[in-house]
């Protein structure tokens, strides 16, 4: 099964990849890192479908991508 | 498992990247480190950053760069590949380095059809300093310098570049593109890519002029950002190529 890991540490918050994943896998959680942003998880993991869009919009290189 | 995506070895493993949130200056630093990956160049690459936001990567990217004097990259650029004709030399510059101080430097290296690759980030407003009017600030848009927005009368039209170096004999190769969809990243990820490759080729200049946001000052959040984006830059800066001599 696909999967996501998000490195949260240096996540900012845009939700870019919340915007552009096709199968609602992702969200804004409520857990902050070190810098005061709310980084970006995995609510869904089990729709992931491994398609990299996530990974490929987000700016800060914060997701990576397993299949 | 394999890993399908990874993060791109051209940025170091631990540093967080010093542009704001949502700020596409971090998408295209991200970018231009998995297109030196992939055709092995990181070692060979030499960038040269201009003034601004566009310079606030030189902790998190993990190959050479320099900085040169505001607007002056393309001339920096041309001295370090005529004296290394091997190196990949890049320029990273923003609107109000490329197109504004350093119009003079710009156009001429152009013209001379100088064997580098420019990308230029357009996001219509000097970011660094405050949200200054740029070159390329849309009409209505407010700028710190236009508080009651961009008037075509006191401060001009917005400049296109691509446009304006396609008037040029020498320039071999021009694309506009964003950031705005991932579908686009990876247009402008190919597109970086070819430029790069143009010039390892020593077909000439190459320039990626690439649409961005500056959440911080068009003072939106990253979401309205990507709607002002797509919205009004984006009609006023078309995508597309606007010259491929290949
Ligand atoms: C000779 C000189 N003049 C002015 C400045 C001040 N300055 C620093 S960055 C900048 C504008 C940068 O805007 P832009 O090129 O659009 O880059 P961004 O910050 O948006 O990436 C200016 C005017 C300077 N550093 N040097
Ligand atoms: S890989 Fe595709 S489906 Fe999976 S989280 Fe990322 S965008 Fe969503
Ligand atoms: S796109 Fe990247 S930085 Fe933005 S919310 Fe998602 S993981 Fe965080
Ligand atoms: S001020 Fe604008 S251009 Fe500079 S890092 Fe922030 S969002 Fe990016």
């Amino acid at each position: 099964m696909p999967k996501v890991e998000i490195r949260s540490e240096s996540c900012k918050s845009c939700g870019y990849c919340v915007k552009f994943c096709p199968k609602q896998v992702l969200a804004i959680g409520d857990k902050v890192n070190s810098k005061g942003y709310e980084y970006a998880a995995a609510v869904k993991p089990e729709a992931c479908i491994g398609c990299k869009m996530c990974g490929v919009v987000c700016p800060d290189a914060a997701i990576e991508v397993y299949k | 498992m394999e890993k399908i995506y990874a993060r791109t070895k051209g940025l170091r493993p631990d540093v967080v990247s010093g542009f704001c949130p949502g700020c596409m200056h971090s998408t295209v630093i991200k970018l231009i480190g998995e297109v030196l990956e992939e055709m092995n160049q990181m070692d060979n690459a030499v960038a040269v950053l201009g003034i601004g936001c566009c310079g606030l990567h030189m902790e998190y990217m993990s190959y050479d760069n320099v900085t040169a004097p505001h607007g002056r990259a393309c001339a920096v650029a041309t001295g370090i590949k005529r004296a290394n004709s091997k190196s990949l030399v890049y320029t990273y510059q923003g609107d109000g380095d490329f197109a504004s101080i350093g119009l003079g430097e710009s156009v001429s290296a152009a013209n001379r059809g100088e064997n580098i690759t420019v990308i230029f980030i357009n996001n219509g407003i000097y970011g660094m300093t405050g949200g200054q009017m740029a070159p390329t600030t849309l009409l209505g848009m407010k700028a710190s310098t236009a508080p009651k927005g961009r008037i075509a009368e006191e401060h001009g039209y917005p400049m296109h570049m691509c446009e304006i170096l396609n008037q040029l004999t020498a320039p071999y190769y021009l694309e506009r593109t964003s950031c705005n969809t991932p579908q686009n990243v990876l247009k402008t990820r190919k597109a970086i890519k070819k430029a790069f490759q143009n010039q390892l080729d020593g077909k000439g200049f190459s320039m990626v002029e690439i649409v961005t946001s500056c959440p911080t000052n068009w003072g939106l959040d990253t979401m309205k950002s990507l709607d002002y984006l797509n919205e009004k830059m984006l009609t006023e800066y078309p995508l597309g190529v606007i010259r491929d001599n290949g």
